[in-house]
């Protein structure tokens, strides 16, 4: 499995792009429903072109949110949620942080006023 | 062939060797996974298992070492203790390119109606950006959402 270049210096933003297109989430539904597709088989489940489909898959492929293995000559497709799971820890985790510590400091604030 | 049920991969800024220690050494597993610890000489057909610390450990999962290669491909047997017969099968695969590694989790031969399935599709990707973010940073994450 080769990392391509671009995975390592743009690697949440390939994610966040990849994730910002309404088919792209639609397959990532569908991988999560019935893992390990093949493109034929995600195709019966939508309304676009084999080639809109192959494109889409790249992306996903692209932004680590997809995973190949191959079996013999089927090429078969995994969701691979952990860069999610990277995003909502930077991202959510961090401003889920602030809002933990912005309250202590109100909680100590008013402590130390009710004390003075 | 049967097809795989769980395949995880992520990238992450290290060697093949930490990533290695930071699955077969107690000291590191319990810094991004939950405070658990994986224990075992990592010698083909040894027991291994997933352990809380302290005295008394408490026994989350166990099984064999199906295949070793350091620091390449480690094929691990995976039960409940509670339910040997629910077992299922883990391979970790270690691939380095240039100043990345890729690590590929592949969690197969679940027997038909198990309900490790559910858990551990829960739990991979947790456990997975925890050890890259352990890797990279020196710290993990809160994996299972624990104050």
């Amino acid at each position: 499995m080769q990392p391509n270049g671009c995975i390592m210096r743009g690697e949440m933003d390939a994610v966040f792009k990849a994730l910002a297109d309404e088919s792209r989430r639609k397959l990532l539904d569908l991988l999560h429903k019935n893992n390990g597709q093949t493109l034929g088989e995600l195709c019966e489940h939508l309304d676009m072109t084999r080639q809109a489909v192959t494109k889409h898959l790249l992306l996903l492929e692209a932004a680590n949110l997809v995973v190949v293995v191959w079996r013999g000559r089927e090429k078969l497709h995994y969701l691979n949620p952990v860069p999610i799971h990277e995003i909502a820890e930077r991202w959510i985790g961090k401003y889920e942080r602030h809002r933990l510590q912005a309250l202590s400091d109100l909680k100590k604030g008013l402590e130390e006023k009710k004390k003075g | 062939m049967q097809k795989p049920k769980l395949v995880y991969t992520t990238f992450i800024r290290t060697t093949p060797k930490k990533l290695w220690a930071a699955i077969t050494k107690p000291e590191f597993t319990r810094q991004y996974w939950a405070g658990l610890a994986n224990v075992s000489d990592w010698k083909k057909g040894s027991p291994w298992q997933h352990v809380t610390r302290g005295d008394k450990p408490e026994i989350y999962i166990t099984g064999k070492v199906l295949e070793c290669i350091p620091p390449k491909r480690l094929v691990l047997s995976w039960a409940d203790p509670d339910d040997l017969a629910d077992k299922s099968r883990v391979t970790f695969e270690i691939e380095a390119t240039k100043d990345l590694v890729c690590l590929t989790v592949t969690h197969d031969k679940f027997k038909a109606g198990s309900t490790m399935a559910n858990k551990v599709s829960w739990g991979w990707p947790r456990v997975l950006s925890s050890m890259k973010s352990f890797l990279e940073t020196g710290k993990g994450l809160n994996v299972f959402g624990g104050r």
